[in-house]
């Protein structure tokens, strides 16, 4: 040690060069490479899933990594996200999926035509989303779900459900809770209130980027009545059990008794499957992708301050492509599970932070 | 493996609710506030330099309010407080925000050096203004949505020496009583949104701990309306 010690000297060279190695070969921001470590354990992971869905009779399907841009914007008009574009050869247009659910429902429209279903399919498959700069996102993640097509609501709504729970506890994840909300019920409700379209798009967008005193400004500038500005300003609050519903109804309405009969038949369904208890409804849930119709759901773990994953059912999005099936699924983040799961192992060892 | 730390650090595991507060302009009536929920907060108070607290079951972290998203966002905290002005500037966090407090209102503008045309001849002969700002990507938002090209220049320190020294024509920044604007020889020319200080939630806690939220929600909405 040196006669006059400073914080410094602790850091030696070995220690330097092993955090700054000096021949870095890049690799772009968002992407990563996996090392045999981690690549055993997500390998465990995959199997695990892949296994629950298949005991309910989901068979695994893969689709191109590269889609033409055209197909994946008649799923979705923004084409579900897709951020990653160039032409081909011959000058097409192609993208880079950002989620499976549009890939498979062009899958079964064009491989499976006039076949009424149902179709159960999993995947594990990589997706490309766009992402911040500096802000640890991913260009490049994996996905693990399911999609079944041509079940409707609310049985299919509540087989996906319990496929959902399978998976879950297959990776350990015994505290997670699914979100349950209705993608239909703000729109329909402001539709109802006569709120024209542009105040009605101002509105969803406030809510779906969870901008709740943005919400209640743009629904002041909305003009609706007392009643109407009650109920939107008190749904998007409404989470919980299923008492949820009882309240909901007393706001009286339409559209609001529609969703909550939905809710309600999906909410039968689980009990009926035995997957009721882990499921909390969120009236004020609202997925950012324009396909989804009815249910909707997202996965928590209180280990973890990200969504572990999403869905719901896209009704309409299948006949988007010739054949008209009612369809629901759901993807995980797998890497994000794989979190969950290490944080899990660590509470479940006694080492909570 | 991450050694264990104070249960402060790490994400909800049981125990109370985690609150990140803002340090600075907006700490003494965020305090305020805080007392007014019944919170016991004289160990807030005085010159104390520690960095997390516990009162009554919840645990307190300051900092500074541009960092309170970047923590409730990874759920390092369930709820936070800042400054719209904030959650403005960083759009693509993903939180919920629950609650307009009230207090610490503030304009964000743009200013100009007093009687002093600059601000519009460069942009009248030059099509083009140069403005420092501490919000550059509200300030580059700004301009485009109202069909301008602008030079967007970040600074971190005091915005309002920019155009004094000419590093810029004007500032974007945030005003309360405009006295230091006054007193640096600058004027509000446009205003671009008011901001006050805003409750925060993160995405699960906000599912997760829904009552206690809520709870808390209800007791500060009672308090700052």
């Amino acid at each position: 040690m040196p006669a006059t010690w400073q914080p410094w000297h602790r850091v030696d060279q070995a220690t330097v060069s092993k955090v700054a190695p000096m021949t870095v070969h890049r690799i772009p921001p968002g992407t990563r490479d996996i090392l045999p470590e981690e690549m055993r354990e997500l390998r465990a992971l995959e199997g695990a899933l892949l296994e629950a869905f298949d005991r309910f009779g989901y068979v695994q399907v893969m689709t191109p990594t590269i889609e033409y841009d055209a197909v994946l914007r008649r799923g979705e008009s923004r084409g579900a996200g897709a951020a990653y574009r160039f032409f081909d050869e011959r000058g097409e247009l192609l993208a880079l999926r950002s989620d499976m659910t549009i890939p498979i429902a062009r899958l079964v429209a064009s491989r499976y035509e006039g076949e009424p279903g149902p179709f159960r399919f999993s995947y594990v498959a990589r997706a490309y989303r766009a992402v911040s700069p500096q802000r640890g996102q991913m260009r490049e993640f994996i996905q693990a779900g399911v999609e079944l097509l041509g079940a409707p609501a609310p049985e299919g709504t509540a087989e996906v459900i319990e496929v959902l729970y399978a998976a879950l506890g297959a990776a350990g994840l015994s505290r997670a809770v699914v979100g349950l909300g209705d993608a239909d019920l703000y729109g329909q409700l402001l539709l109802e209130l006569g709120v024209d379209e542009g105040q009605r798009q101002r509105i969803l967008d406030r809510l779906a980027a969870h901008d709740l005193v943005g919400l209640e400004a743009e629904v002041d500038a909305a003009g609706v009545d007392q009643a109407g500005r009650r109920t939107l300003l008190a749904l998007p609050a409404m989470r919980g059990g299923a008492e949820i519903l009882a309240h909901a109804h007393e706001l009286g309405g339409e559209a609001v008794e529609r969703a909550t009969r939905r809710l309600q038949a999906t909410l039968e369904a689980l009990e009926r499957r035995g997957v009721s208890e882990r499921v909390r409804l969120d009236l004020g849930l609202l997925r950012d992708l324009g396909y989804y119709t009815g249910a909707i759901l997202e996965v928590y773990d209180p280990a973890l301050g990200h969504i572990l994953g999403g869905g719901g059912r896209y009704d309409g999005l299948v006949s988007r492509f010739g054949s008209d099936l009612p369809a629901a699924g759901f993807a995980l983040y797998l890497e994000r599970v794989h979190v969950a799961q290490a944080e899990e192992e660590r509470i479940a060892r006694g080492e909570a932070r | 493996m991450i050694p264990r730390i104070d249960r402060l650090t790490g994400p909800r595991q049981g125990g109370g609710l985690k609150l990140a507060l803002p340090a600075g302009a907006l700490w003494e009536e965020t305090v305020d506030a805080l007392d007014r929920i019944g919170l016991d907060t004289s160990g807030l108070r005085g010159e104390s330099r520690s960095l997390t607290f516990e009162l009554d079951g919840v645990a307190l972290v300051k900092m500074r309010p541009s960092d309170v998203p970047t923590y409730v966002e990874a759920g390092a905290a369930d709820l936070g407080i800042t400054g719209k002005d904030v959650l403005l500037e960083q759009r693509d966090r993903v939180v919920y925000e629950i609650l307009d407090l009230r207090y610490g209102a503030c304009r964000m503008v743009l200013a100009g050096r007093q009687s002093d045309e600059s601000l519009g001849e460069s942009e009248r002969r030059l099509g083009m203004m140069r403005i420092a700002t501490k919000y550059p990507r509200l300030a580059e938002r700004y301009f485009e949505q109202t069909g301008r090209q602008a030079e967007v220049i970040e600074v971190k320190g005091s915005v309002e020496l920019a155009p004094l020294v000419g590093l810029a024509d004007g500032i974007v920044d945030l005003v309360a009583s405009g006295r230091t604007l006054n007193e640096n020889g600058l004027e509000v020319r446009e205003q671009i949104a008011t901001s006050t200080a805003r409750l925060i939630a993160n995405r699960v806690s906000h599912k997760l701990r829904a009552e206690e939220v809520d709870e808390l929600v209800g007791k500060l909405k009672e308090a700052t309306s």
